[in-house]
C-alpha cells in the first residue's frame, strides 16, 4: 500500500505541474494547429470566405443598398443593373435607368435598359433609414444611388420590386446565425450527452446510444415537418426563429456526441485522467478541466463541419413554408420564390440565394475539412 | 558438398521517388542465396532489408522502383532468369510469385484476409499454379495444414482468420507460402508478433519444412538470436546497402565490418550479468535523404579515418574463402591506415538465450 | 446467422415503439384536438353522428396513453391509420398508394447511389492523387452542398428554358389517371430519373468519399501484398480483398443514407411535384389533417428503420466477422 500511495502522492505532484504550465502547453497545441491550417490553402481561402459571409450577416443594415422588405410594384422582377464607372470617358459611377415595354400580343411586361437613363451612384450615400443591429439609428449604406427614389437593383428585383441584393445580404444574417446557434445549442447537448456516455459507459452509454440511433434512423425532414407544423401561427417572428433553431439542433446534436463519447473512451485510461481522478477530483471537474480542453479543438473543426447541415436544414423546411416565415428573410425563405417555375423562368436571379446557400455551405465544408486536418493530422476520413 | 546458388543479387538498385528528393532505399545491394541455406538478413529498421525483399517478388511499393542490378533466380537445371529485368506485372513474373519465390509476412492477423475461409485462400494459391481441381487443391491444402500442425485440418479448412490464435495463423500462413513448393521462400520477420514460445516452434517448424522440401530462405530479421539458431549465411545491411556476407560461424566469431561488430556489441551476455555494460551503436541513422560521403557508416564508426572514410565509397571485398566485406580496413591501398585490426566477437551458442533486438 | 437475424429483429422493437410514441405526439402536438381542427375547417359538413362515432373511436377524452394505445392498436391490429378531415376518407385508403411510390422512388435512387458512387470512389482510391480522383473530389464537394430541391429547380429550370418542357411529375398526362400496364411502367421509367439523379446526388457525393477512404484504408494492409505475392493479378487481386472487403462498411451505410434519400425524396416531391407522399405530408400538415400526417411519419420512420435491418442482415452474411460475433 506504501507504494499507492507514492504513486498518488507523484501523481498529485504532477497535477500541480500540469497546473504551472497549462497555459504555454495549450498555447503550443494551438500554434502546432495554427502551423498545419496554413498549410492548407484551400481552408485558408475558405476561411476567409466564410469570415466574408459572416462580416455581411453582422453589417447587413449598412453593406444592403435598400430596407429588404421595401417594395416597389414598378420594378417588379426588374432585371439585374450594370455597373459603369465612367460615362462619355468622365469619372462618373453610375448604372441605367429602366425603360418597360409591353408586349403588345400578351400585355407582359419587359424591362429594357433606358441607356438615356443615368442614375450616378456612390459609396457612403444616404438611403433608407435603418437601426444597426436594431439600435443605433443610421441613414448610410456602403453603395447606393445618389438620390435614394432612384431604382438601384444590382442583383434584380423580386415579384414585389424588392431589391434581391439586399434580401440576400440580410439572409445571410439569419440563414448564417442560424447555423452557429444551432450549432451551439446541438453542441451543448453534444458535449453533456456525448461526455456522459462516454464517461459513465454501461447501461447509462447504452441508453444515449440507442437514443441516438433512433434519432438517426428517422427521416429528419417528415419528423421536422410534423414539429414545425406544430409552430403556432401566431408566433412572432423572433420565437419562430429560435422554435426553428432549437428544432433543427434537437436532431442535430447526435453527431457531436458521438464525436465527443469516442474521445472520451479514448482519453478516459490516459494517464492524466487517471492522475486527476486518483486525485479525488470530481467527475464533472475531470470532463470540464481535463477532458473538455484536449479534445475541444477536434470538437471545435467538427463543429464547423456541422454548420452546414444545420443551414441547409433552415433552408429546406423554410422552402417548404413551414419554417421561417415572411418578413423574416432567410435563404430559405427567399427560395420559396423561386418555387414557381413561370417566375424563375422570367427571373432566374430568384435562385441567387441558392448560390449564397451553395457558397456558404462548400466554404464551411473546406474550412472545417482543413480545422480536423490540422487538429487531427492522424486521423483520416 | 558443392555449394549452388539459388538466388544472386548482384549490385541491386531500388530507389523512392518521394516529393522531398529521391531516397535510395537499396543501393547497390549484392548477395547469394545457397540451394538449400537460409540467408539471414539482418541491419536495423529502415536498413533496405526489407525493400530487398520486395525487390526480389518484384513487388517494390509505389512510388519504389528496381532503377539498375540484377536478381537472378536458378532453377534446379541451372538456367536462369533475371527478376530485375521482368516488368512486375507480367504473366512471368506471377507465374514465379507464388510457384518458385513465396512470401511469409510479419503480421499474422493481417496478413490473410479477414473475410476468406483459410482453406479459400490456400486453395487459390494452389490453383493459381498447378493444374488441378478444386477437390485435388483442397485435399493438397489439408495435407499441407496438416503437415504444419493444425489440429482438425478438414474442419479448419472452413475457419476464418479472427477465429485462430496468432501461432496457428502463422502456421497456415507457412502451409500457403509453402503449397506450391517454392523453391525459395523469403520469410519478413515471421516471428516477431508472436510471443517468445510460439516464435521458438514457429522456428522449429521452418526449419523442418525447409530440410524436407530442400527449400532456401531468406529470413529477415532484426532478432540475432533467431540468427544464431536458424542461419547458415548472414548478410548485415546499413543504409541500403550490404556491409559483410559470411557464414553465421564466422559472423558471430570474426565479423570485420565495425557495423556488423557493434550489432553483436550490443547483444546481453548470459552469465555475465553483473557488471556487464551493452555498448549501444552511438549516433543515429543519418536520414535517407542526407546519406554521408565516403563509407555510409562513418559518422558512427569508431574506427573511421578522416580523409578515408569520409570520401572514398568501399568497395565490397572479398576477405576470405567465404567472406565479403565493405570496409576500406580491407580495401588495398588503404588497410595501411588501420593501425588497430578488427577482432572477433562471441560465438553464436552464447546468445541464444538473450535475444537483442538491434 | 439466424440468431444473429433474431436478436437485430428484436432489437428493432423498442426503435419502432419509439417511433411511434413520436408520430403519435406530432399528431398531439397542434393546441386542441380535431374536433377544433373540424369546427373551424368543416362546419356543417359532418353529421353529428360521425363526430360522436370518431369521438369515442379515438376516445378523446380518454387519458393520453389510452388515446395512445388505441390509436397504435387500431394501426398494428386493423391497419385503421385514423381519419383524414381534409379528404373525409379513412387515412389508410390515402397513405398506402402514395407510399409505394415513394418506397419506389427511394429505393431505385438508394440502387443509383451505390451504382454510381461505388465504381467511382474505387477509382478515386485506386488512382489516388490523379486527375479523375481530383475532379470527383471537386464534383462531390459542389455535389454535399447543393440541397437537393435547389437542384430540382435549376433541372426544372434548364428543362424550362431550353427544352421547353415541364419535367415535373411522374406520369405524362395521358397515363396520369390511367391503370397499370407496360406503357405506363415506361412512362414512369422517363420520368423518374430526375427525381433519382435530384435525391441522389448528394448522398452519391458523400458515398464516392466513403468509399474512396474505406478503400485507401484497405489497400494497404499486409493481406494485399499477400495476395500479390502469390501470384494473383492486380486486378483480381483488387476486386476479391481489398474491394470485396471495403464493400462492407459501404453496404452499412444504408443505415445513415435511407433516411435522408427518404427525407430528400418528400422535399423533391415537392418541388417537382410527384404524386408521393411529399405534397401530401406538406398539405395535411399546413391544414393540420393530424391522423394523415403522423401516419405519414410512422411509416416513413418504420421504411427506413426495416431497410437498416435489411442492410444489417446484408452485412452479417457479407462479414463472417459479424456473423460470428
Amino acid at each position: 500500500m506504501a507504494d499507492a500511495s507514492a504513486y498518488v502522492k507523484t501523481n498529485a505532484e504532477i497535477q500541480v505541474y500540469d497546473d504551472d504550465v497549462r497555459a504555454e502547453d495549450v498555447a503550443g497545441q494551438w500554434q502546432l494547429m495554427w502551423w498545419r491550417f496554413k498549410r492548407h490553402k484551400v481552408a485558408v481561402i475558405a476561411g476567409i470566405c466564410v469570415l466574408f459571409i459572416y462580416l455581411v450577416g453582422i453589417f447587413a443594415e449598412f453593406l444592403s443598398p435598400m430596407d429588404p422588405n421595401d417594395h416597389h410594384t414598378r420594378y417588379t422582377y426588374a432585371p439585374p443593373q450594370n455597373v459603369d464607372l465612367f460615362h462619355d470617358g468622365q469619372w462618373l459611377p453610375h448604372v441605367k435607368g429602366y425603360q418597360v415595354e409591353i408586349d403588345q400580343f400578351t400585355l407582359r411586361r419587359t424591362f429594357v435598359t433606358d441607356e438615356e437613363k443615368i442614375i450616378p451612384i456612390g459609396l457612403f450615400v444616404k438611403g433608407d433609414e435603418y437601426k444597426m443591429w436594431g439600435l443605433i439609428p443610421w441613414d448610410r449604406h456602403l453603395i447606393g444611388p445618389l438620390n435614394p427614389r432612384d431604382p438601384f437593383y444590382l442583383w434584380g428585383a423580386d415579384r414585389l420590386g424588392r431589391d434581391m441584393l439586399s434580401r440576400v445580404i440580410h439572409g445571410a444574417r439569419v440563414s448564417m446565425s442560424i447555423g452557429l446557434v444551432g450549432v451551439a445549442i446541438s453542441l451543448v447537448l453534444g458535449i453533456i450527452l456525448g461526455g456522459i456516455s462516454g464517461y459513465f459507459g454501461g447501461w447509462i452509454d447504452n441508453a444515449i446510444q440507442r437514443i441516438i440511433e433512433f434519432l438517426k434512423s428517422i427521416p429528419t425532414i417528415p419528423l421536422w415537418m410534423g414539429l414545425a407544423a406544430a409552430i403556432p401561427l401566431t408566433w412572432e417572428p423572433l420565437y419562430v426563429y429560435f422554435a426553428i433553431t432549437v428544432l433543427i439542433s434537437l436532431i442535430g446534436w447526435t453527431g457531436l456526441a458521438r464525436e465527443v463519447r469516442g474521445k472520451v473512451i479514448s482519453m478516459k485510461g490516459d494517464d492524466f485522467v487517471i492522475a486527476a481522478r486518483l486525485d479525488g477530483l470530481r467527475t464533472n471537474k475531470i470532463i470540464t478541466r481535463h477532458l473538455v480542453p484536449s479534445f475541444l479543438s477536434h470538437i471545435i473543426a467538427q463543429t464547423t463541419l456541422a454548420i452546414p447541415d444545420m443551414i441547409l436544414s433552415e433552408t429546406a423546411l423554410s422552402f417548404l413554408g413551414i419554417g421561417l416565415q415572411p418578413p423574416i428573410v432567410s435563404w430559405g425563405v427567399l427560395l420559396k420564390e423561386a418555387q414557381n417555375i413561370n417566375a424563375v423562368a422570367t427571373a432566374p436571379w430568384l435562385m441567387i440565394p441558392g448560390l449564397a446557400v451553395v457558397f456558404a455551405v462548400l466554404t464551411l465544408n473546406f474550412l472545417g475539412d482543413g480545422m480536423r486536418d490540422a487538429a487531427d493530422p492522424y486521423s483520416h476520413h | 558438398m558443392t555449394k549452388t546458388p539459388v538466388l544472386e543479387i548482384r549490385d541491386l538498385q531500388t530507389h523512392f521517388g518521394a516529393r522531398e528528393g529521391l531516397i535510395k532505399a537499396v543501393d547497390g545491394v549484392s548477395m547469394t542465396v545457397n540451394r538449400g541455406e537460409t540467408l539471414a538478413v539482418v541491419g536495423e529498421s529502415g536498413c533496405g532489408k526489407s525493400i530487398t525483399a520486395w525487390s526480389v517478388m518484384n513487388l517494390v511499393p509505389k512510388p519504389g522502383k528496381i532503377v539498375g542490378g540484377s536478381i537472378n533466380l536458378y532453377d534446379r537445371n541451372g538456367g536462369s532468369v533475371d527478376i530485375a529485368a521482368l516488368d512486375p506485372k507480367s504473366a512471368e513474373m506471377r507465374a514465379i510469385r507464388g510457384a518458385r519465390v513465396a512470401m511469409i509476412f510479419q503480421e499474422p492477423m493481417t496478413s490473410l484476409s479477414p473475410v476468406h475461409t483459410i482453406g479459400n485462400q490456400i486453395v487459390e494459391m494452389i490453383r493459381l499454379h498447378q493444374p488441378v481441381t478444386k477437390k485435388e487443391a483442397e485435399a493438397q491444402a489439408v495435407r499441407m495444414l496438416d503437415r504444419v500442425g493444425i489440429p482438425k485440418p478438414t474442419e479448419r479448412m472452413a475457419a476464418y482468420p479472427f477465429q485462430m490464435s496468432g501461432g496457428m495463423r502463422q502456421r497456415v500462413v507457412i502451409a500457403m507460402a509453402l503449397s506450391c513448393n517454392a523453391d525459395l521462400l523469403i520469410a519478413d520477420e515471421p516471428t516477431t508478433a508472436l510471443d517468445v514460445t510460439t516464435q521458438a516452434n514457429i522456428l522449429e517448424l521452418m526449419k523442418e519444412l525447409q530440410a524436407e522440401h530442400h527449400t532456401s530462405m531468406i529470413l529477415i530479421t532484426h532478432d540475432l538470436g533467431v540468427v544464431a539458431e536458424v542461419a547458415d549465411e548472414v548478410a548485415v545491411m546499413y543504409l541500403g546497402r550490404a556491409v559483410e556476407q559470411t557464414d553465421v560461424f564466422t559472423l558471430f566469431d570474426h565479423a570485420q565490418h565495425p557495423y556488423s561488430r557493434a550489432l553483436l556489441g550490443s547483444i546481453p551476455e548470459l552469465g555475465k550479468t553483473r557488471g556487464q555494460r551493452l555498448t549501444a551503436i552511438r549516433g543515429m541513422i543519418p536520414h535517407p535523404l542526407n546519406r554521408p560521403l565516403g563509407c555510409t557508416f562513418n559518422t558512427r564508426c569508431p574506427m573511421a579515418i578522416k580523409g578515408a572514410c569520409d570520401a572514398v565509397e568501399p568497395d565490397l571485398i572479398q576477405t576470405g574463402p567465404h567472406h565479403h566485406t565493405r570496409c576500406l580496413a580491407y580495401q588495398n591501398g588503404y588497410t595501411h591506415h588501420f593501425d588497430k585490426k578488427p577482432e572477433g566477437a562471441m560465438r553464436p551458442s552464447e546468445t541464444i538465450g538473450g535475444r537483442a533486438h538491434v | 446467422m439466424h440468431i444473429y437475424i433474431f436478436k437485430r429483429v428484436l432489437m428493432m422493437i423498442p426503435t419502432l415503439i419509439l417511433i411511434s410514441i413520436v408520430a403519435f405526439l406530432v399528431i398531439q402536438l397542434p393546441p386542441g384536438d380535431f374536433l377544433t381542427a373540424l369546427t373551424a375547417g368543416m362546419e356543417g359538413r359532418m353529421t353529428p353522428e360521425e363526430i360522436a362515432y370518431l369521438r369515442e373511436r379515438y376516445g378523446l377524452n380518454d387519458p393520453m396513453w389510452l388515446q395512445y394505445w388505441k390509436w397504435i392498436s387500431g394501426i398494428v391490429f386493423e391497419g385503421d391509420f385514423g381519419y383524414s378531415f381534409q379528404w373525409r376518407r379513412p387515412v389508410s385508403e390515402l397513405i398506402w398508394s402514395h407510399l409505394g411510390l415513394t418506397v419506389l422512388i427511394s429505393f431505385v435512387t438508394l440502387l443509383f447511389v451505390w451504382a454510381v458512387s461505388f465504381p467511382i470512389g474505387v477509382l478515386s482510391a485506386v488512382r489516388q492523387y490523379s486527375f479523375s480522383d481530383y475532379f470527383f473530389t471537386f464534383i462531390g464537394f459542389i455535389g454535399l452542398a447543393t440541397p437537393n430541391f435547389l437542384l430540382a429547380l435549376v433541372l426544372m429550370y434548364v428543362g424550362f428554358k431550353y427544352f421547353g418542357q415541364s419535367v415535373g411529375g411522374l406520369f405524362s398526362p395521358e397515363y396520369q389517371n390511367a391503370p397499370w400496364s407496360w406503357a405506363k411502367l415506361g412512362d414512369l421509367m422517363a420520368h423518374l430519373w430526375i427525381p433519382i439523379i435530384v435525391i441522389g446526388t448528394a448522398k452519391t457525393a458523400e458515398l464516392i468519399r466513403v468509399m474512396r477512404a474505406n478503400l485507401l484504408d484497405e489497400l494497404h494492409k499486409p493481406y494485399v501484398a499477400t495476395a500479390r505475392s502469390k501470384g494473383l493479378g492486380e486486378m483480381r487481386t483488387l476486386i476479391k480483398y481489398p474491394i470485396r472487403i471495403a464493400l462492407n462498411p459501404f453496404i452499412s451505410t444504408i443505415g445513415w443514407v435511407l433516411p435522408s434519400l427518404v427525407s430528400g425524396a418528400v422535399i423533391t416531391a415537392v418541388v417537382l411535384n410527384l404524386p408521393t407522399t411529399g405534397p401530401l405530408l406538406l398539405g395535411a400538415l399546413r391544414s393540420q389533417d393530424m391522423y394523415l400526417a403522423g401516419s405519414f411519419i410512422l411509416m416513413l420512420s418504420t421504411l427506413t428503420v426495416v431497410g437498416t435491418l435489411i442492410s444489417d442482415i446484408l452485412l452479417a452474411w457479407l462479414d463472417p466477422r459479424i456473423r460470428y460475433q
